[in-house]
Order: C-alpha cells, then structure tokens, then sequence
C-alpha cells in the first residue's frame, strides 16, 4: 500500500513543477540561496524542500509498521517513551575507585537511572598500575581497576542488584566481567538480576578505538566466549554492545558508521552460529550503542534506519524467530567530537540538539556528553548539566510524549531511505571482502575512516562546513576557556595509591588458589575452551588485570597496528 | 609532487623538510594525527609518522635517526605533561633539543605554561586549522635549517 494515490500524485507533480518554473525563480532572484549546494554532515546533498513525491513507491506497512512490530523503524516497544523513558546512563569515571564511587553516588543521586563505568587507559588496555607502560596514565580518562579489591570499592554502598552497569571495556572485558559478578556474589546477588553490559566489541577496536591487545582473530574468540558464556548464566547481560560511536569519533560518515556497526554485528552473528549456538537464543542479548552528531535529522534517519537493517538481517538473513532477535537496542551518545575548545559553553547547546535527536531517533540508553570534555573528565558541575539536559527533554519539551513524531515526514522518510540504502552498498562491499574480519585485516574501514576525516577537516577549513567560534563567529577569547572550573584531582597520588594497593592485593591474597587459576586459566586458552569460567575463578582469586591479560597474551599474542595514514 | 614551499635549495640539490608525527603513550585518539600528517605531507612536508604506543624515549630516538626538521606530537588522554617532559628530557640526552616540538591536543588551559616552559614550541588547542599548524612547522623547519646551515656554512644562493 503506497502513501499516496496516482492521481493525487500527478496533481503534487503538476504543481510542485509549477513552483520551481515560476514561483521559485522569482524569489530566488531577490533571495540567492546562502550555499551553492546543502550537504549533510556526511555529504548526502540535500534538496530544498521534500514532498510526496519524493516517497513514490514508498509504502507505509512495508518501510514503517507501527511501534514494536517489524522492521521497527517508529521503535522497538509499542509503549515506547509514554511507558519508559530512555535510560540516562551518564559515562562516569576518573582517578580510583574511591572517586569513582563517590561520582556514581553523586549521579544517582540526581537522578541517573543506570551507571556506565569509564576506565583509564592501562585498564583498557589491560596492565596493572605499576607496569612501566602504566606510567602517568593511572586514573585520568577513567577509573583504575586493577583487581577485584578495586571494584569492590567502586560498587561500595550500591546494591548491584538495583542497578545496571554499563562497562566500556573491550580486550580485557572478560576480567572486568569477573570482577563484576565476584563483588555481586559477595553483595548477595543472584545471576538471574545482575544487568548491564560490557562492550566487549574487539572489530571496532582495530577499526577505531585503538585499545586493542590481541590479533583480530583471538579479539574475536575471547568476546564471543564473553557473549556465549553471558548468555547461558547471566540472562540480563548484555555481553556485547556493537559499537558505531567509536568509528564515528574517528572520522567516519553517518553513512559509514552505521555499515561498519551492522557489519560487525553481522561477523559476531556469523561467529557465534558457527559455535553452534541458535540464533534465537543469543540475538535478543547483543546491543547496539551510536553516536549522535551534529547534524540533526540526519541522526534521526540513521537511528530509524538501522532499526530496519538490522531487523531485515536477523530475520532475512539469519531466520531468526523471535522479535526480540530483531530488535536493535541501541545506547547513545552525544559526540564528543563536536565539542571545540573555544567558547566552551557553547557545548551545553550542541550536546542538547544531539541529545535531542538521539531521543527523536527512539534510543533506549543515553548519555550527554559535559561541556569541559574538550579538556578533561568532567567537573560535577558541568556532569550534573548534562545529566540536567537529557531531564529537561525528557520532562519539560514534551518530545517522549509520541512515539516517532518524525514519522512520514517526508524528508526524514526520504534520509532514512538514502542513508539505508548507502550502508547497504558499504555492508555488500564487506561481504564481497569476506567479510568485516577479512576487511579489518586488509584495513578497509580504516582507510574510508581516515579520507573521510581528513575530507571533513577540508571541508571546515575551505568554509563548506561551519562550527561556531571555530571557523564562523571565530572566538580568540583565552580567558572564556580560562575561566572554566575544571576537575581537579592528584593524579600522582592517585597512580601511588593504586600501585600500592596492587602490590598489597598480590602480597595478601590465597597464593595456592591464585596460582591454580591462572595454571587452569593458560591451559583453557592452549585448549580453546571458553576462557570465561577460568577468567572468573582469577577474578574471585583476586589475579591482578594485568597477570590475567598477562597468561592470555602469552598464548594469544598481540597486536601491532602498522602506522599508516 | 612537492610543493617548494617546503622545500629548501642545498646545494642545488632539493631537500624536503621532514616532519615526525608521534603518538606516545597509551593514548589511541589518532584521528587528528593521521589529518595532521595528510595535510603536512599535502603540503609538501616528507612526514613519517609513528604509529600508536610509542614511549617518548623512543620518539626521541627516531627524531634523531631520521634526522628530522620538526617533532610534531598529538596527545588527547590527559598524560601530556608527564610524556612531554621525558620526551623533552630525552632529546636534551640526546643532544637533539635543536629539533623544534610542537603539540596538538586536548589541553587544559592551567598546562599550557608548564608545557611552553618545557620548551614546547607551539601547542595547538581543538579547532586549530590545518592552514595554521602547516604554516607554524614550516617556520619552524625553515629556522632549524638556517641555524645549521650558519653552523656548517652549508646553504643556498
């Protein structure tokens, strides 16, 4: 059933033709257009007006359905927002355990509904506090974990039972996992309610993020062993979330992080079939987490359009059964690559129209990003405005109170379709690579990240992109960006309290015990079991992250990137 | 094709300037790197760039092998004052605190001072244009070259 009927659409035609012949040139002549052409933030050019005509053969069943039936495109509940709202799950993290622990309080306290974990890059990376390599890094971009003492601090006074935890972790996100549900045990709570996710997604690590530790193929091997074992004991875990933010931070187009996000989803897919798994019993558990940039309906396009890719895949695809095995559940967050330096204030007004249209664009997990990021973790001033902005929307502007309330309009029905149709032609250039693990490996996303990050940077320095205070209404103002009050913290006292906790944990713990597990733990991985139970066991035993990643990369190996660009 | 703008005569002979774009650390954010290197090489720079995890001794190091006219290095993670200062310390070990260092980044304001004291040529904050980071290096390769060329009397026209 199509939108509209022949008749009426000749009638559109007529008229619309009418208008550019003689309406428009008139006014075109008194009032030049302010571009020679409109592009989106992805460079699909944009038209000035849309209407039916632009949705011809568009049928509403078959591109829309209603909330909570396939593809999903208007959402994956029926209820949607008007029965629950987003999660507001504010990325949180920095110095030890013990600051972290008072931020998350803090955030609760004003009304964060779920907590995310931001670790420091040696725990990203998978090496205790005093290796070398750790030197003055403990603690800046995150909180520092280096056993389960650590995460024991983290989560002192929060029931686990009541939250949900989201951990951005990837190499090593099977140790963190364990450290997660040690300290849950010790709380008392029973696998069946412990909830969160870890993002344990090794491809876009090679792609994008760049804390990878091991080859590609063991990346892959040692998450879906996360995801497998997630699924038969924890059933409220997310053990993967399949991560487009990253690729987009890096440089890619709206176009391109949603293809290479879907295709790496598609390898998991792919993987844990292989395992013999059936695809209904692990699908419902994979998330999704995007970006949300600038450019406002063409965010929300890409949100809609994923939904429906993704549902085609599992259904089409994989033949999967079961709705939920459809769904694309997706956490948001605002881009932090939007956010300058110059006025920073201004980022307050950025990140609440990306906030906006991760909203419009039906997400179900959101954080917004805090105005002093172009410098540093944020302050508790700057966080509690963030986490105020997602409020604001979601109980002052009355946007959560209808379900895609940007359904059929005609320019984002038609963006939604050219974004979908773009990521098609990238996700069938993977396929033809083999792929996106043989793409990875040949370095194919990485090459169209980095053309695309260096054409943007063009763009802005050649006046065809604008960012406000940066190249337009350019801002030279030094004390503006002075008076910002930034977090302040010891981040040398911080690095020497933890060494010196890792050092006390590695002197009082069980040796026989600790020893055994890591013995059990090297001979899984000789063995290629699931690494998961035998990571756990460390965990409990209070092995460090580092002795953990240690005995997997000895058997494993690791990864070097070769530096091109 | 190299533009001559960044070229410099010796001895008739053409030599490029030669830039090393370094990433230190733990710290993965290589999305201004690799631009920066694009545009430098655009320009007409020779640029060789590192690679992620590189420790600043070993920075120092490849500056020195490669002979390098200008150390350019990007640090988004917070760690700058730590890895700036043993890098800079390094290359004074070395004997190489000639080559000229400039830094891209995610700075704070408060730690620009203690950076520029550190010796730190330029430091470009977000949302520096290519067009001001291409033409700082230049001048600074270009004053590298003159104060060698008074040294060894070796030089154009």
């Amino acid at each position: 059933m199509v939108m509209f009927d022949g008749e009426e659409l000749g009638r559109i035609e007529e008229k619309l033709k009418e208008w550019r012949e003689k309406t428009l040139p008139k006014w075109l002549e008194r009032m030049p257009e302010r571009m020679e052409e409109f592009t989106t933030l992805s460079d699909i050019k944009v038209k000035d007006v849309y209407t039916p005509l632009d949705l011809k053969d568009w049928s509403y069943l078959e591109k829309l359905g209603l909330p909570g039936e396939y593809p999903f495109t208007r959402g994956i509940h029926a209820t949607m927002y008007r029965a629950k709202l987003w999660t507001m799950r504010m990325f949180s993290g920095y110095g030890g355990p013990e600051e972290t622990n008072r931020r998350l309080k803090f955030l609760i306290q004003h009304g964060e509904t779920g907590l995310s974990l931001a670790f420091d890059e040696p725990t990203l990376v998978g090496i205790d506090p005093d290796d070398p390599l750790a030197e003055g890094h403990v603690g800046i971009e995150g909180v520092n974990i280096a056993s389960l003492r650590d995460m024991e601090i983290v989560f002192d006074g929060i029931n686990m039972g009541e939250v949900t935890t989201n951990m951005t972790i990837n190499p090593p996100a099977p140790v963190l996992l364990s450290y997660y549900v040690a300290v849950a045990e010790k709380q008392g709570v029973p696998y069946h309610r412990i909830g969160g996710t870890t993002q344990n997604d090794p491809l876009k690590e090679f792609i994008a993020q760049k804390t990878y530790v091991f080859p590609p193929e063991a990346a892959v091997k040692i998450a879906m062993d996360v995801v497998e074992w997630s699924v038969k004991n924890l059933p409220k875990w997310n053990p993967i979330s399949i991560s487009g933010y990253h690729i987009r931070e890096a440089g890619a187009t709206a176009v391109q992080e949603l293809a290479f996000t879907l295709a790496d989803g598609i390898e998991y897919v792919r993987q844990l079939i292989a395992r013999g798994l059936d695809v209904d019993q692990f699908a419902p558990r994979l998330s999704f987490f995007f970006d949300s940039h600038i450019n406002f309906f063409e965010e929300i396009a890409k949100f809609r359009a994923a939904r429906r890719m993704w549902a085609k895949i599992m259904r089409e695809w994989f033949g999967a059964k079961k709705q939920r095995s459809m769904w694309l559940r997706f956490h948001t967050q605002t881009a932090g690559v939007s956010l300058v330096a110059q006025e920073p204030f201004n980022n307050i007004i950025r990140t609440t129209l990306e906030a906006l249209a991760a909203v419009l664009g039906g997400t179900q997990s959101l954080h917004t990003n805090s105005f002093d990021e172009p410098f540093r973790v944020p302050s508790e001033f700057a966080a509690k405005i963030a986490l105020r902005t997602q409020q604001i929307i979601a109980y002052e502007s009355g946007v959560a109170d209808v379900i895609d309330p940007l359904g059929g309009s005609y320019y984002v029905e038609w963006l939604t379709d050219e974004i979908e149709e773009r990521a098609w032609k990238y996700i069938d250039r993977i396929e033809s690579m083999g792929g996106m693990l043989e793409a990875v490996k040949k370095g194919y996303p990485q090459r169209e990240i980095m053309d695309a990050s260096y054409k943007f940077q063009r763009d802005l320095e050649e006046g065809r992109k604008f960012i406000v205070g940066v190249n337009i209404f350019r801002s030279d103002d030094i004390d503006e960006i002075r008076n910002v009050p930034l977090l302040e913290f010891d981040q040398e006292e911080i690095e020497e309290r933890q060494k010196r906790r890792v050092k006390e944990v590695r002197a009082n713990r069980n040796q026989e015990r600790w020893k055994r597990s890591l013995e059990d733990l090297r001979r899984a991985a000789e063995r290629g079991e699931n690494l998961m139970p035998y990571v756990l066991e460390a965990g409990r035993s209070y092995a460090t992250l580092g002795e953990i990643m240690g005995v997997l990369k000895e058997v494993y190996g690791v990864y070097v990137e070769p530096p091109e660009y | 094709m190299s533009s001559l703008q960044s070229t410099e005569a010796v001895g008739g002979a053409v030599r490029r300037f030669k830039v090393l774009v370094a990433k230190m650390g733990l710290d993965g954010h290589d999305r201004g790197a690799k631009v920066v290197a694009r545009a430098l090489r655009d320009a007409g720079f020779e640029v060789i760039y590192t690679g992620l995890r590189q420790t600043p001794e070993q920075v120092a190091l490849a500056a020195v092998q490669e002979d390098v006219d200008v150390i350019g290095v990007s640090i988004l993670n917070g760690a700058h004052i730590h890895l700036m200062k043993r890098l800079m310390t390094k290359l004074k070990d070395l004997g190489a605190d000639d080559i000229p260092v400039v830094l891209g980044g995610t700075i704070p304001v408060p730690d620009l001072e203690p950076l520029y004291r550190l010796g730190i040529r330029e430091i470009f904050l977000p949302g520096t244009s290519l067009a001001e980071i291409i033409e700082k290096v230049r001048k600074l390769a270009e004053e590298k070259r003159s104060r060698e060329e008074a040294v060894t009397g070796v030089g154009g026209c």
